[in-house]
């Protein structure tokens, strides 16, 4: 048993196995890319235009409320302002993250930050809930897979987007939600057993407060405030 | 190929609100101890996000109205859910999920 613990720290998690370990999610991105392109030329964007979106801002959903915004001629400012608060949870996910690469470089954390997603946020904490050492290079791996596949499926989706004009008809759309149910369940499946309850109870806070929050404030703020309350109560609640 | 002025700022906007949630945490924390409350907290913050972000796709919320509930992902999500239980693979829940909804969609026309 200690043997066991010394060799998994040993082991330290390298570039490659990022790359590997995000091949499970490049469906997801590759389906929500490419169904991201299609939405960008429906909404007049040029190829160009869709790629510079994917690199610089590289954020589903706020990508395509852009996309609808601009669709409807909102002002620059309105939309700014609109993706600013689709990805202020990021705040919550980074923050989750850094205090496990605290003797890393300020550059080198800043880079991580940057191509910080939701789906890479996920792979991550599953690794430490499984106890898993994460590396710098092991997080650079995944995240820059993520990255690549994600502009190449949204150029793709732009290129192709002439022809498939509903992508909604395969239920390519619901690949996030699926990765986002799986991710959970694999959080669940590694906790421990005896801590399973309270998780379970949080969670059903979660759907309450979710549904209760969406009658005052936007969803993407809902996440937000919901994330924030129902934490705090986990750990207040916690024997 | 052509890239409007108006885009290209809405770009440039994005990127700079996208980068400051990312970054800001990732540049602070280097510099404190963050106290044992406040970790604690953090490790909530997986599981409380990934519910949050899964009820968002099941609620719709029109600009004037109250919200409703979205029975069709509600329907997709059930036998995805039992998949992942079932055999703990990120892929295999993802394939099954999207098939399933593409079924579902199908069948209600």
């Amino acid at each position: 048993m200690q043997q066991a613990e010394t060799l998994k720290q040993i082991a330290q998690p390298s570039f490659s196995d990022g790359i590997k370990d995000c091949i499970p999610t490049l469906l997801g991105y590759l389906s929500i890319g490419f169904a991201m392109g299609i939405v960008a030329v429906t909404s007049h964007l040029s190829i160009l235009e869709i790629g510079l979106l994917a690199a610089l801002v590289y954020a589903g959903a706020s990508q395509f409320i852009i996309c609808a915004m601009v669709a409807v001629h909102s002002p620059i400012s309105a939309i700014i302002l609109t993706t600013f608060i689709v990805n202020l949870r990021h705040l919550l996910l980074s923050a989750t993250i850094a205090p496990h690469f605290k003797n890393s470089s300020l550059f080198k954390n800043i880079g991580m930050g940057l191509l910080l997603t939701d789906e890479s946020f996920g792979v991550t904490v599953n690794k430490l809930a499984k106890r898993e050492p994460i590396t710098e290079q092991w997080l650079n791996g995944l995240n820059l897979t993520a990255y690549i596949s994600w502009v190449i499926s949204c150029l793709c989706g732009g290129v192709f987007g002439q022809w498939v004009k509903n992508p909604e008809i395969f239920g390519l759309d619901f690949s996030l939600t699926a990765m986002f149910v799986a991710l959970l369940i694999l959080q669940l499946h590694s906790m421990n057993p005896s801590k399973l309850n309270h998780y379970i109870l949080l969670i059903i806070y979660m759907i309450i407060m979710m549904y209760g929050l969406s009658f005052f404030v936007s969803l993407d703020l809902a996440v937000i405030i919901a994330t924030v309350i129902v934490s705090t109560i986990g750990v207040i609640t916690d024997r | 190929m052509s890239l409007q002025p108006s885009i290209l700022w809405i770009i440039l906007g994005g990127m700079l609100v996208t980068s400051i949630p990312r970054i800001l945490p990732f540049m602070i924390i280097r510099k404190l101890n963050l106290p044992e409350p406040v970790l604690k907290w953090l490790g909530y913050v997986p599981i409380c996000i990934l519910t949050a972000l899964i009820v968002e796709s099941t609620l719709k919320v029109p600009s004037h109205g109250i919200t409703s509930i979205n029975l069709t992902v509600i329907l997709a999500i059930i036998p995805t859910c039992m998949i992942a239980i079932w055999r703990k693979s990120l892929l295999l829940t993802v394939i099954v999920g999207i098939i399933t909804m593409a079924i579902i969609r199908f069948l209600l026309g």
